[in-house]
């Protein structure tokens, strides 16, 4: 965890009392909302269907259990006692007055959160791996490096009016967990053979109306240049991606259009006169950094104590969670825990005030205080004693929060859709609903598989339905809700895009189509234990397609 | 229009020449970067200062053989939400060592004013009126600074280096936490 210090605290007092300015201005009509817009958006205010949204940025994911029972507060006093986080590792409240916007977020400041940054065109919430720091395949802690990157794009004087949005992603571990394929910059830390650690910076990968992959322009850049280089790549864009057109202005627009090799030397060039000045890190700054994150003091424990055993034998129920949600740590007896935000008949990613306080007390009782939010929109409570798992399960489960179904096909993400969302063509959380009942025979779902539906409201890809393995794109045709379907996508380390399956299918038809593309897999598999993607890999597109529209 | 250079309200000494018009030869002006790189000899040689009005899609590299001899720069912001010119403003003061005055044109609102001091402009065109009077507050709201850019700023980084490490101050802070909840 990382722990703020009095700069960071001063900082946000400022930030609470700019804004709080600001909205003053607004609601004496000293701003025109075109003017307010971009004031707002750079503190996570959104103007959405019905009321005002505050998207609140939880840096790398990580949260203390005092920064979630912040949350809480704020669903439970300026909410309506609930929020959604988000697959940006984000938490989003939906129904909070533009009034009391500055009180809310001079209440999140006392904890060391906010909103800048969760939106605008300007460098967003650094995102990484929520097992970052515990995952058994890691090289290491990738989340200094998203700390040092944050603050530095923090309020950056030249980088907050850039063309459009820009989203950094770092993984530090052979399987990317942070999808960084998908970002505007990727960031893999490795090591290279000569045994020295850096990055692999890719860049111009994203979603949305054009997918693209990133594409790797520096194979190997050294850690001291990590922000010499990010100020090149975002001066290069700042000034050469498009504006006359929203829908082409993001960097991966730019890359395309260039081709990767010319805008990496327009990189290196903006880099060179750069790369040995202010930029350069100091080792003994990044150990400062370094120095604040906390790490938990581990007692020394075995693997598989024999209460995790008996407890197993005992509790079927337990076993079949701890089979899905608890996963490998990398110290000998603890454990990861995932906690699955997709109970039947819930919107994906929601929770309510009292389950986030629940989640709190977990986490200072059996967690070390310490909180994830993973891109998949579940919660982790990242370092677990094993002894303790089935305790903690009894918790979760009386508070509908041990579904075991993570990386199962009732795990959807989805973006707030229409019920929400301003952009928006078509529902999304319906759909979600109506797939968690189809799916909610867990037995059933667990001999599926691993199989990822993700769903997105519009071509903006919220719900990155470009790297589901089974996407859902909701479009509008006359006046009615759509779906254009994908197949294969994938956002981890061979990620792909999914391919069009065929037409769009209706609102009331996709749930049942999503159950025949099922069967068809399980008919299609060679084994019980090929997954949908590999299956789909395997016998390719058409033999889903021919099967999927022959019946309709 | 009013100008603010160095922080104060300030005469516009420059006369904006942005047709073919003659150039006076005892006034300073400021000509667009077309007419100034097509006549930079008759320019320089000008007994009175010359300013350069630049397109923010025009490398400024184009521009840094001439910085000797030019005594302003005005960069182009032609709405707020266009941020190109402050790319061109660290490059100017940066990279091409400029030292004239640098300044902010166009759509120049009190809430970038900070944004655009950091990144090197010392003199503005303040589109409304009454944020003239808010460029002090504006410019001096924040004390923590994140990143370098030339201006001179303390940096968060170099101070957290240069405090005592005990006087580092948790933001765990229990006993807010209680007292807030209880509102709820």
């Amino acid at each position: 965890m990382y722990r703020q210090d009095e700069f960071d605290q001063t900082f946000l007092a400022e930030r609470v009392a700019e804004f709080r300015d600001q909205v003053g201005r607004r609601l004496a009509g000293a701003l025109t909302e075109d003017e307010f817009r971009p004031l707002r958006l750079m503190n996570g205010v959104y103007l959405q269907l019905h009321a005002y949204m505050l998207r609140v940025g939880i840096p790398y994911g990580t949260l203390s259990s005092a920064q979630m029972r912040v949350l809480a507060h704020i669903a439970r006093r300026y909410d309506r006692g609930y929020g959604h986080f988000t697959t940006r590792q984000n938490i989003q409240y939906n129904w909070i007055k533009l009034e009391e916007m500055p009180d809310v977020l001079a209440d999140l400041s006392l904890v060391g959160l906010h909103g800048i940054q969760t939106s605008g065109n300007c460098v967003r919430n650094v995102t990484t791996d929520q097992w970052a720091g515990v995952a058994l395949d890691e090289i290491e802690d990738p989340r200094l490096w998203g700390e040092i990157i944050r603050q530095h794009t923090t309020l950056h004087p030249e980088f907050s009016f850039l063309p459009r949005k820009f989203k950094i992603a770092i993984t530090a571990a052979p399987h990317d967990r942070a999808a960084i394929a998908v970002h505007d910059i990727g960031l893999r830390l490795y090591r290279n053979d000569a045994g020295e650690t850096g990055f692999e910076v890719m860049v111009g990968g994203g979603l949305g109306r054009t997918p693209f992959l990133a594409k790797t322009i520096k194979p190997f850049l050294h850690k001291r240049d990590i922000l010499s280089y990010i100020e090149a790549v975002l001066r290069v864009y700042n000034q050469f991606g498009r504006r006359d057109n929203i829908y082409k202005a993001r960097i991966k627009i730019l890359v395309h259009d260039l081709g990767a090799e010319a805008f990496a030397k327009e990189v290196e060039a903006e880099w060179q006169p750069i790369k040995d000045g202010s930029l350069a890190l100091d080792p003994v700054a990044v150990a400062d950094i370094a120095s604040r994150f906390i790490y938990p003091d581990y007692e020394k424990l075995e693997n598989n104590p024999p209460e995790l055993t008996a407890a197993k034998a005992r509790d079927r129920a337990f076993a079949i969670w701890y089979e899905n949600s608890v996963a490998a740590h990398k110290v000998p007896g603890y454990s990861i825990v995932t906690i699955s935000l997709k109970p039947v008949g819930i919107p994906p990613g929601d929770a309510t005030a009292e389950q986030m306080d629940i989640v709190a007390d977990l986490a200072d009782r059996y967690g070390f205080g310490e909180i994830r939010v993973g891109h998949e929109q579940n919660l982790v409570l990242p370092h677990i004693a094993q002894r303790d798992l089935l305790a903690v399960w009894e918790v979760l489960n009386k508070a509908e929060l041990a579904t075991p179904n993570v990386n199962l096909a009732s795990d959807i993400i989805a973006c707030p859709g229409l019920d929400y969302c301003s952009l928006a063509n078509a529902r999304s959380i319906p759909v979600a609903l109506e797939l968690t009942k189809r799916f909610r025979d867990m037995e059933r779902t667990r001999g599926l598989g691993r199989l990822h539906i993700n769903i997105s409201g519009c071509i903006n890809a919220c719900g990155h339905h470009h790297v589901g393995h089974i996407g859902l794109l909701g479009v509008e045709k006359n006046g009615e809700e759509f779906y254009q379907i994908t197949l294969a996508g994938r956002a981890d380390e061979k990620a792909q895009l999914g391919q069009l399956l065929g037409p769009a299918v209706a609102y009331d038809k996709i749930a049942d189509t999503i159950e025949q593309i099922v069967s068809v897999y399980v008919d299609l598999r060679e084994r019980d234990d090929e997954i949908f993607i590999d299956t789909v890999q395997r016998v390719g597109i058409d033999a889903f397609k021919e099967r999927i529209y022959a019946t309709h | 229009m009013q100008l603010i250079r160095d922080g104060k309200i300030a005469e516009d000494r420059f006369v904006k020449i942005l047709d073919d018009s003659p150039i006076p030869d005892d006034v300073p002006v400021v000509v667009p970067a077309e007419r100034y790189l097509a006549n930079a000899e008759e320019f320089d040689r000008r007994t009175s200062p010359t300013g350069v009005l630049w397109p923010n899609n025009r490398r400024i590299s184009e521009l840094a053989p001439h910085l000797d001899h030019v005594a302003t720069v005005a960069l182009q912001f032609p709405t707020f939400r266009d941020g190109r010119a402050y790319s061109q403003a660290r490059q100017l003061r940066e990279q091409y060592g400029f030292r004239g005055e640098l300044r902010a044109t166009g759509h120049v609102l009190r809430d970038q004013f900070l944004f655009m001091s950091r990144a090197g402009f010392d003199s503005y065109e303040v589109s409304k009126p009454a944020d003239v009077d808010a460029f002090k507050e504006a410019t001096a709201r924040y004390s923590v600074f994140y990143q370098p850019t030339g201006d001179g700023r303390a940096l968060a980084a170099t101070s957290r280096l240069a405090r005592s490490r005990s006087s580092s101050i948790e933001l765990e802070r229990s006993s807010v936490v209680p007292a807030l909840l209880l509102r709820s």
